[in-house]
């Protein structure tokens, strides 16, 4: 049973507080994720990976492995079947990594080059671990610079174009009174989704079943079907409960493989991940080096904004973490120029990870408006409010609905930020000097083409199918709400179908465009369903059925810029004596359009907050430059923020309306870390009087850093 | 002859006594999940540093991917299939569930066996990193929300729920507190 938090109502379920539809399921352990589905017969697949960083595989000595106990199979690139990956999926062209085992190249330390299968997971484990593969070692550059000679300019895609100007930058910083011209970097960061990737598959009656953990079924199960040249409806993949994606739940190298397998050994087949293997096979998010040049005329207008970055992406694919494009969203200036570049290195192939482009940019472009307003007098607030654009700054185009000013007024308020002192290095309290900063947020607002059934059953009740996936967002329980208010019933009516490619295509959770996508899907639904009630009659046992396809709907959608907004506000404490920083609160205000409901999207706000935290002051995986390989590719080596790391962490919203808008939702899934790790930068710099424009604020960077802090007596 | 490499043992698994043939090698945690079909205590890491994997043996906490099987016999598992009473949640369940104290729920039974061990430590008067007064005389600290993530830091959740998971687990403290002075008066 679902409870309500809030007060109950039984009509306008939408922006009501509730508890999850699942809950009862994730607390009792009953909630089964894709590695948990019991099959008989079932056999284990454990994947090898590369041990060098580039050049052939050699050998892959198979048959010692096969004579040990329980040991079925060793899959690798001379037995394994060939596979397609000439297509273009619903993000993109394929990461060559998902097809396994079709060639001898190694592009990469930690590559996929062999499945080691067994009856039980420690014979898989153990074999897997014995199977000796030999390589013809090639040299590696896994050096990654700013400036890097081999970087280039990657071509448009439909995430961004490479390069925006506007206007004469030079000229315009010429002209400028005060000038903001620094450097930043991000480092190699992973998704580490608690529950690793792991795909179950097998056959039956003809079609290829897998049940995996992802972040959209339509999506891998239409992949799987090319990659093993099948029909699309012979492809089923189910994921009900997936235990967090971030970006890495896509088609992955586990599904495959575990398809592979089950079809060579005619039996079901699992494939899980371990937390080492998801180091290099799914995806990350690229190192950043970005230089960032704002110019400024008295009053703190800019005349420029000239934002560069540059990233990294593997041999075998490209992906670009476009961190230039945030600034073409927020701030008026006279010239703008941002661009996106990328070099080609021996390294894996990185991906979207939580607000991909945003999380890195908003670093160092609102640290650089930090600067900008130390530089020039002006409060950090206020010299955001006068560079504030009425329509795109770059594209021109009007702003769906752009409520930024108001998440500023109301932080502002609830943060206490009017009795704030700016001037840096002079809050003391013991070994601890005190700062607070603050940032702004963007994440753009989009909608994939979904299609849903509404039934209306014989028994009262109503059924919703559609294909969307809970991550952990909460989609389901928000589906639940988003067709109760539509069909003004109470939400324990309602009965929600989901995760399952036979439901038919829907967008997948990722880009925090699901529940928009999907509540656009089941209102259509809904609308038809209720004009065909509003008729009359009895419902047949079958119940009546209405479907809906949004793909024209958001074909028809008027071009527009559609963003989520936020003002980020943390508060620090920095021992100079260990060069520890504790964040001590957060305050998050966001316009997110319409909150369907406000006990999970709190929790996804302050989630992608936590995620700022990380990555301010945790998150950093390094890279050996000898080996090519990672130094700590674990949870103890890599750390993200665990409970200790944080304090208060407050997020809320102001009202954010969109009459055009035919669904008013917006994503807060990514929002939440936009902006996060500068205001906690800003802070420390407010704390010590020191930049710090390298994450993560590493204790041994402060400690170098050291402060600014004014002499006793000259405090005043 | 070769040495065996399996032994059939006897698991005390949430009060109920389960027979099974074991390789030497198999975890805790795998022998629950692919033997038992007890699959509500997760692997996340398989090696000690997630805590998703946290159950609890004898009343106490531990990773059961770092335990051997054989090595639990004898000893009492209590999973997270273990925690209600039938249909009624355990009190730390209802509040993780009330409050949201999760979002995919991946961590959430090593979370809840976590939470449960801590207010069995905190109540036998353990003392943490985040303790003031550590001295004996000194009593249980109070369960404050620094005690709280102190204790519960075992336990990563990437989804970032942990304001929701200290919450929970202090709303679990104070049900327990009213419940013991209810049942003193």
């Amino acid at each position: 049973m679902t409870t309500t938090t809030g007060t109950t109502t039984t009509t306008g379920a939408f922006g009501t507080a509730r508890t999850r539809v699942e809950g009862r399921e994730k607390v009792t352990g009953a909630a089964r994720y894709s590695g948990d589905i019991p099959l008989p017969d079932l056999a284990h697949g454990w994947m090898v990976l590369s041990t060098v960083a580039r050049g052939r595989v050699s050998a892959v000595e198979s048959e010692p492995v096969l004579a040990m106990p329980g040991v079925l199979a060793v899959i690798h690139h001379e037995n394994a079947p060939r596979v397609n990956l000439d297509y273009m999926g619903m993000i993109g062209k394929p990461d060559p990594i998902i097809g396994v085992f079709q060639h001898d190249r190694v592009p990469f330390m930690g590559w996929p080059v062999a499945l080691v299968l067994a009856e039980r997971p420690e014979q898989a484990r153990e074999a897997a671990e014995a199977l000796v593969v030999r390589y013809d070692q090639e040299p590696h550059d896994i050096g990654f610079t700013y400036g890097h000679p081999d970087m280039y300019t990657p071509p448009d895609s439909p995430f961004g174009a490479a390069v925006a100007t506007k206007g004469d930058v030079e000229a315009e910083l010429a002209a400028s009174t005060f000038v903001v011209d620094s450097e930043y970097t991000t480092p190699e960061e992973h998704h580490n989704p608690m529950e690793p990737h792991a795909a179950t598959a097998h056959w039956d009656g003809g079609r290829l079943e897998v049940f995996d953990s992802n972040q959209g079924s339509t999506m891998v199960a239409a992949e799987l079907a090319q990659i093993f040249s099948l029909d699309a409806e012979s492809v089923r993949v189910r994921s009900e409960h997936v235990g967090g994606g971030f970006g890495s739940k896509t088609t992955r190298p586990h599904q495959v493989a575990a398809a592979m397998a089950a079809t060579l050994l005619h039996r079901p087949v699992r494939v899980v991940m371990t937390r080492r293997q998801m180091f290099s096979t799914i995806g990350y998010r690229s190192p950043t080096a970005q230089r960032v040049r704002l110019g400024a005329d008295e009053s703190g207008r800019l005349r420029v904004l000239d934002h560069r970055s540059e990233c990294v992406t593997s041999t075998v694919h490209e992906f670009v973490e476009r961190s230039a494009t945030v600034g073409r969203v927020m701030y008026d200036a006279d010239a703008h120029y941002t661009s996106d570049r990328v070099v080609r290195l021996d390294v894996p192939s990185p991906t979207f990870m939580r607000a991909p482009g945003e999380a890195p940019g908003s670093f160092a472009l609102e640290c650089a408006m930090d600067e900008l307003a130390e530089k020039t007098g002006v409060d950090p607030i206020e010299l955001r409010v006068r560079n504030e654009p009425d329509r795109g700054p770059v594209s021109g185009l009007p702003f769906s609905s752009r409520n930024l000013v108001a998440c500023y007024e109301e932080g502002a308020r609830r943060f206490g930020w009017a009795d704030r002192d700016p001037r840096p290095g002079v809050r003391r309290e013991g070994r601890w000097l005190l700062g607070t900063g603050m940032a702004a947020a963007s994440f753009h607002s989009g909608a994939g083409p979904s299609t849903a059934a509404v039934t209306a059953e014989a028994d009262g009740t109503f059924t919703v199918r559609i294909n969307a996936a809970d991550i952990g967002t909460g989609a389901r329980t928000a589906i639940n709400l988003i067709a109760a208010d539509a069909l003004a019933v109470d939400p324990e009516r309602v009965r929600v179908v989901m995760a399952d490619s036979d439901l038919g295509p829907a967008m997948l959770a990722g880009g925090s465009m699901g529940t928009r996508s999907w509540a656009w899907a089941v209102a259509i639904a809904v609308s038809e369903l209720r004009e065909r009630l509003a008729l009359g009659g009895d419902i047949p046992p079958e119940g009546i059925t209405a479907r809906s396809d949004t793909t024209e709907a958001i074909g028809a959608l008027a071009s527009k810029e559609r963003h989520s907004f936020g003002a980020q506000f943390a508060e620090v404490a920095v021992d100079v004596t260990s060069g520890e920083v504790r964040v001590r609160r957060m305050l998050g205000i966001f316009a997110a359009g319409r909150i369907v409901n406000p006990l999970t999207a709190r929790n996804q706000f302050v989630g992608g907050m936590i995620w700022g935290i990380s990555m301010a002051l945790h998150e950093e995986a390094v890279r050996d430059r000898a080996s090519g390989g990672l130094v700590s590719p674990d949870l103890a080596g890599y750390h993200f923020a665990a409970n200790a790391d944080v304090p208060v962490v407050e997020a809320d919203w102001v009202d954010d309306p969109d009459p055009d808008d035919p669904v008013g939702i917006k994503g807060v899934g990514e929002v939440g870390i936009v902006g996060a790790a500068a205001a906690i930068s800003n802070a420390v710099w407010h704390a010590t009087g020191v930049r710090h424009r390298n994450l993560p604020i590493r204790p041994d960077r402060v400690l170098s850093a050291g402060t600014n802090v004014p002499e006793p007596g000259h405090a005043g | 002859m070769a040495p065996s490499t399996s032994s059939v043992i006897t698991l005390t698994i949430n009060g109920e006594k389960h027979t099974l043939p074991v390789d030497h090698r198999t975890t805790l945690l795998d022998a629950l999940r692919e033997q038992l079909d007890l699959t509500g205590t997760k692997k996340g890491c398989d090696q000690g540093q997630c805590g998703a994997c946290t159950v609890l043996i004898d009343g106490r906490r531990a990773v059961s991917c770092l335990q051997l099987a054989v090595a639990a016999e004898g000893r009492e598992v209590t999973t997270i299939e273990g925690v209600a009473e039938g249909d009624e949640l355990h009190p730390v369940q209802q509040a993780f569930l009330d409050l949201d104290g999760y979002q995919c729920g991946y961590c959430t039974p090593g979370q809840i066996c976590s939470a449960l061990a801590v207010l069995e430590e905190h109540a036998a008067g353990w003392p943490s990193a985040a303790t003031a007064d550590v001295r004996p005389e000194a009593g249980p600290p109070p369960l404050s929300p620094d005690e709280i993530r102190e204790r519960m830091s075992g336990n990563l959740c990437r989804c970032g729920a942990y304001v929701s998971i200290v919450q929970a687990v202090a709303r679990a403290a104070e049900a327990r507190t009213a419940g013991t002075e209810e049942a003193l008066a």
